[in-house]
C-alpha cells in the first residue's frame, strides 16, 4: 500500500504489506527506532506517538490507515544535545532505568500535558471543567504507559517538574 | 598486564581517602541522553539491509514429539523464505552462570508453548502470519502440569541448627500457617530479541542478555562452535529481572537460521513468547512455624516449602534463603520439596528466594508479635542473632536494628493504633513493617581502564540492564584518577572486553565496580611513579597529580597511554564473614470493605547496603524493588491451564505489573551509612533486589493490620481480600 506520512515534519512515502503497523514502519522502514515495541498489543505504551497532536500506541495503528497524516515520534522532540524540558528532566530526575519505556512515557506525558492544559477531565478529577496537575491525576493519565523498571514516582517527578519549567 | 586480586582480608576503604569527591553523588546516568532522546540502541533497532525476520513457532501438546511440520502449509505465503528447525535450538533460555548449552530438545516437545521451529520471512508480517498457520503434526504424551498432580516429588534433606523439634515443642506461644504464592514473570518491557549475522564462520549476535561473559559460552556451545567465533553484543539492554541471564531461544533461533541463510536474522519474541518460554519464579506453598517464650524470645524457627521446575533444570526457588539468616533460635529446620512439572520452565526472577520467602516468612512473624501482644518492630528487634544463626559466621556489617528503628521513627509508627481501628468512610487504614534482607556476593570480573592525559575509557563486557553501570563505573574511575566524570567514557557489554560477572544476583556493581577500581588503582601507581612521588601519598583531583611536595598535571604526566587490567575474585572473607544487604520496609494501606480493593498509600524503605556509589541510580533500583513488592504482594500471578500447561496470563493486559495508578508518589528510600569492609575493595553491597526483599510482607502486614484478617494466598486479589474479611 502506498501511504504518504509526515514524520517530524518530514514527508515519507512508503509502500508497505497492508498488514504493517505504524510502530514496525518507523522503526524499520523509516530508521526511527527510538519507539519502541513492548507487547504490539496495545498493553504498554512503549510504542507511543503523536498523531496528529494526540497520543496514540502506534502499534494499534495501521500505516496504510494514515496517508497523509502527521505523527511525531520521539527523535521529532528533542537529541541527545538538544533535549526538550521533559527529556531533560527524566535525566535529572532519574525518570527511567533500562530506559525501554522512556520514549512512550514522554510521548505519553508531552500529549498529557496538553490534554490538561486543554481542560480535559480525567476518571480522577475532582472538578471535570479544571483538571489540575496534581500526582494522583498524572498516575491516571500515565497509566496506560508500563514501566517494569518501576520508575513510576520518578517519572511523575519529572513531568511535574518539566511542566513547572514551562510555566 | 593482568592482575589477580582475591578478597582474603578486609580492605581499606580508599574510596574514603580519594579527593575528586564525586563517589555517592546523585550524578545523572550519562547514557540519560540517548535514553530519553530513542537514540540507545537496544537488542532489535540495529536493522540492515538485506536482514530477514524470524517467528518463533510454539508447541501446542503439553508433552509429546514433533511427528511433522508440514512446511508446504505455508509455502505459498508470499515472503516466507523458510521454515527451520535444527537439533541444536534449545528449549527455553539458559540458567544464570550455565557458561553452556540448556536442553536442546530435538524434536521432543517437554511444556505448552516451547519454540519448536522459526519461520523466516521477508517481512515480519509474512514471518508471523506462517508461524500462526504452519501445521504441525504431534505425538502426545501424558504428563502431569501442577505440583500436586506431579508423580516427580522431591524432598531434599532438612538444613538444620539446633534441635529445632526440642524447641518447637518446648515453645509457649506457637505460629503454624501455610502460604502460597503466585508463579511470577519478570516481563522486561523489552521482549527478548537477537539479531544474528555471520561472517568467515564467526557469528555477531546483536542481543538482550545480562552476562556476556557466560553468554558467549552458551552460544558456542549450542552451535558447537569454538567461543572465539562468537561475539555479543549488549550495550543496551530493556531490563533483565534475571530473565536475560542466559542465552535464549530467540537468540539460538536466530544464529542458526543467519547460518543457513547467510543473511542476518533478526528474532524478536511475541509478548507471548515472552510468558511462554522465558524462565519463570515458581509458584510456591510455604509452612511457616515460629515458636517462642511468653516474654518474646524465639525458640524455634521452620521455614519449608514446596517449588517446581521442568525436567532437565538445576534451579529451585530458593525460598528460605533469608529465613536461615535474620532471626535467631534455638532450633531452626528449612525443607525444600522440588516437584517436576511440564509447564514453562522456572528459573531467576529478581531476587530468587526473597521476593516469595519473605511474603510468608515476615507475614509469619507478624502473626507471632500479635499473638504475643508485641510490637511487630519490637520483635524484630528483640530477635536479632549475634551471629549467622545456620553457620555461626559473624555478619560483616549489618544496621538491620537501626534500619528498623529509624524507619519506624521517621513513618509515625507509634501513631499505629490497634488493628482494625482506623478507617476512612468505606476504607480501613493498616500500617505494616517486614525487614529487608538480600545475601550479597562478589564474583569474578575483570575491567580494563586507558588513560591518556586526563581522559579515561573504562571497558569490560559488564552490562547495564538499567541499573546504572554507566554511572558507577565512571564515578569509580572518575574518583580513583582525580578526573571529572565526564572525563569517562565507559564501554560495555561487548564479549571482545575483559569478562566480567554479569548484571545478575546483585553483584554486579560489587564485582565490575571492584575490578575497574583495582585497576585504575594500579594506573594511580604508575602515575606515582612517573610524578616520583610515593603511591600513598599520590593526590589525584581535577586532572592534577600531586605527591612528595611534587605537581603535575595529567595532561602532561600521561603524554602516552597508561593501560592497566584487573580481575578480582571472591575469597576467604566470604567464608569467615556474613555478607548481607539489611533494611526495614514499612507500608501503609487502604483496604476497601466491600470490593476488597488494597490501595498501597505510602511507604518507606530504610536500607543499609554498604557503600552507595550514585545516591540517584541506588535510590531509584531501590524505589523499582519496593514497587515489584507491590506486585507480589497485590497484583501480580502468572495462572496456567491446570488440564494441559499453557500459560493463560501471556500477556501484559492479562499478567498485571503495577503502573502508574497502582504506585503512590510517596515512595521515600533512606540509606544509612555503611562500609562493609569484607565485601570488596570498594565496600559496596548489592542493590538492585534488597528492594523487593520484604516490601511485599510489609504490604501484606498493613492488610492485616488494617483489617484484622489475613491473606494467606498471594497475591492478595480483591477477591481474596474480600473472602478473608468474611470468614
Ligand atoms: S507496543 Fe504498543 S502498546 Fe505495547
Ligand atoms: S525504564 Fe525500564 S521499563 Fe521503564
Amino acid at each position: 500500500m502506498k501511504t504518504t506520512l509526515t514524520v517530524n515534519a518530514r514527508e515519507y512515502d512508503v509502500d508497505n504489506d497492508p498488514r504493517r503497523t505504524l510502530l514496525d514502519t518507523l522503526r524499520d522502514d523509516l530508521g526511527l527506532p527510538g519507539t519502541k515495541k513492548g507487547c504490539d498489543h496495545g498493553q504498554c505504551g512503549a510504542c507511543t506517538v503523536l498523531l496528529n497532536g494526540e497520543r496514540v500506541n502506534s502499534c494499534l495503528c495501521l500505516t496504510a490507515m494514515h496517508d497523509g497524516d502527521e505523527i511525531t515520534t520521539i527523535e521529532g522532540i528533542g537529541s541527545p544535545d538538544k533535549l526538550s524540558a521533559l527529556q531533560e528532566a527524566f535525566v535529572k530526575h532519574d525518570g527511567y532505568q533500562c530506559g525501554y519505556c522512556t520514549p512512550g512515557q514522554i510521548m505519553s506525558a508531552t500529549a498529557m500535558l496538553k490534554e490538561i492544559s486543554d481542560g480535559a477531565p480525567s476518571y480522577v478529577s475532582d472538578d471535570l471543567q479544571t483538571a489540575s496537575l496534581s500526582d494522583a491525576e498524572m498516575a491516571e493519565r500515565m497509566s496506560g504507559n508500563l514501566c517494569r523498571c518501576s520508575a513510576y514516582p520518578l517519572i511523575r517527578e519529572a513531568i511535574a517538574m518539566a511542566s513547572e519549567v514551562k510555566k | 598486564m593482568k592482575d589477580h586480586f582475591t578478597m582474603d582480608a578486609p580492605q581499606p576503604r580508599l574510596l574514603d581517602e580519594m579527593k575528586q569527591g564525586v563517589i555517592g553523588t546523585p550524578m545523572d546516568r550519562p547514557d540519560g541522553p540517548q535514553k530519553v532522546s530513542g537514540t540507545a540502541g537496544y537488542a532489535a533497532d540495529h536493522t540492515t539491509e538485506n536482514m530477514v525476520h524470524g517467528v518463533l513457532v510454539r508447541a501446542t501438546i503439553t508433552r509429546g514429539r514433533v511427528r511433522q511440520i508440514d512446511k508446504s502449509s505455508v509455502e505459498a505465503i508470499d515472503g516466507v523464505i523458510d521454515v527451520i528447525t535444527d537439533a541444536r535450538m534449545i528449549r527455553n533460555p539458559a540458567q544464570g552462570m550455565a557458561g553452556s548449552a540448556p536442553v536442546q530438545p530435538g524434536d521432543a516437545v517437554h511444556y505448552h508453548g516451547q519454540p519448536i521451529a522459526v519461520v523466516v520471512a521477508e517481512t515480519f508480517e509474512a514471518a508471523r502470519d506462517a508461524a500462526q498457520r504452519l501445521a504441525v503434526h504431534y505425538e502426545t504424551e501424558e504428563a502431569a502440569v501442577t505440583p500436586e498432580t506431579s508423580t516427580d516429588v522431591e524432598t531434599g534433606e532438612p538444613e538444620t541448627a539446633g534441635d529445632f523439634e526440642a524447641a518447637w515443642s518446648g515453645s509457649e506461644v506457637t505460629v503454624d500457617k501455610t502460604y502460597t504464592t503466585g508463579a511470577h514473570a519478570a516481563a522486561a518491557m523489552e521482549p527478548h530479541a537477537a539479531i544474528a549475522e555471520w561472517k568467515d564462520g564467526a557469528v555477531t549476535l546483536r542481543s538482550a542478555l545480562q552476562m556476556v561473559r557466560f553468554n558467549k559460552k552458551e552460544l558456542a556451545d549450542t552451535l558447537g562452535i569454538d567461543p572465539s567465533n562468537v561475539r555479543i553484543l549488549a550495550p543496551f539492554i530493556g531490563g533483565g529481572f534475571g530473565s536475560k541471564l542466559g542465552l535464549g531461544p530467540e537468540a539460538a533461533a536466530a544464529a542458526i537460521a543467519a547460518e543457513k541463510l547467510g543473511r542476518p536474522v533478526r528474532v524478536v519474541m511475541t509478548r507471548q513468547n515472552v510468558f511462554d518460554t522465558v524462565l519463570r519464579r515458581s509458584e510456591t506453598s510455604q509452612r511457616v512455624r515460629f515458636g517462642a517464650t511468653k516474654a518474646g524470645k524465639i525458640t524455634a524457627i521452620a521455614h519449608d516449602d514446596r517449588v517446581s521446575n521442568i525436567d532437565g533444570e538445576g534451579f529451585a526457588e530458593p525460598v528460605t534463603q533469608a529465613s536461615q539468616f535474620l532471626y535467631g533460635a534455638d532450633g531452626l529446620s528449612f525443607t525444600q520439596t522440588l516437584a517436576r512439572i511440564a509447564t514453562t520452565p522456572a528459573g531467576s526472577v529478581r531476587a530468587p528466594g526473597e521476593a516469595v520467602g519473605m511474603l510468608a516468612f515476615e507475614a509469619a512473624l507478624d502473626e507471632l508479635a500479635e499473638k504475643l501482644g508485641i510490637d511487630p518492630v519490637q520483635l524484630r528487634l528483640d530477635n536479632l542473632p549475634e551471629t549467622h544463626p545456620m553457620d555461626g559466621r559473624p555478619y560483616s556489617a549489618r544496621r538491620l536494628a537501626d534500619c528498623l528503628k529509624d524507619g519506624a521513627e521517621r513513618f509515625g509508627w507509634a501513631d499505629r493504633g490497634a488493628p482494625g481501628s482506623r478507617r476512612e468512610g468505606d476504607w480501613q487504614i493498616g500500617m505494616g513493617v517486614a525487614s529487608a534482607a538480600r545475601a550479597n556476593m562478589l564474583i569474578k570480573s575483570s575491567s580494563r581502564v586507558r588513560l591518556t592525559g586526563n581522559r579515561a575509557i573504562v571497558e569490560t563486557d559488564m552490562t547495564d540492564i538499567g541499573t546504572g553501570t554507566y554511572a558507577i563505573l565512571a564515578q569509580i574511575a572518575a574518583e580513583a584518577l582525580g578526573l571529572d566524570p565526564s572525563h569517562v567514557e565507559v564501554r560495555l557489554g561487548d564479549s571482545d572486553l575483559p569478562g566480567a560477572s554479569g548484571s545478575g544476583g546483585s553483584f554486579g556493581a560489587n564485582s565490575a565496580g571492584s575490578a575497574t577500581f583495582l585497576a585504575a588503582k594500579k594506573i594511580r601507581a604508575r602515575i606515582a611513579e612517573a610524578l616520583g612521588c610515593a603511591e600513598d601519598s599520590l593526590t589525584l583531583q581535577n586532572g592534577l597529580a600531586r605527591g612528595d611536595n611534587r605537581e603535575a598535571a595529567l595532561t602532561d604526566l600521561v603524554t602516552e597511554e597508561f593501560l592497566e587490567e584487573a580481575t578480582v575474585k571472591a575469597g576467604k572473607t566470604s567464608e569467615s564473614h556474613f555478607s548481607s544487604g539489611f533494611g526495614a520496609h514499612f507500608a501503609e494501606v487502604a483496604v476497601h470493605e466491600w470490593t476488597g480493593e488494597v490501595r498501597v498509600r505510602r511507604m518507606l524503605g530504610v536500607m543499609s547496603m554498604g557503600r552507595i556509589l550514585n545516591e540517584k541510580t541506588a535510590r531509584s533500583q531501590a524505589i523499582g524493588g519496593m514497587i515489584w513488592g507491590i506486585g507480589s504482594a497485590l497484583t501480580e500471578e502468572m495462572q496456567s491451564d491446570p488440564r494441559d500447561g499453557h500459560v493463560v496470563t501471556r500477556d501484559l493486559a492479562n499478567y498485571h505489573v503495577p503502573a502508574h495508578a497502582d504506585v503512590p508518589g510517596q515512595m521515600q528510600v533512606v540509606f544509612l551509612e555503611e562500609r562493609d569492609d569484607y565485601a570488596n575493595p570498594i565496600q559496596t553491597k548489592g542493590i538492585g533486589e534488597l528492594g523487593i526483599s520484604g516490601a511485599g510482607g510489609a504490604i501484606l502486614n498493613a492488610i492485616a493490620h488494617a483489617t484484622g484478617r489475613r491473606v494467606y494466598d498471594y497475591p492478595a486479589t480483591p477477591d481474596r481480600v474480600l473472602a478473608a474479611l468474611d470468614a
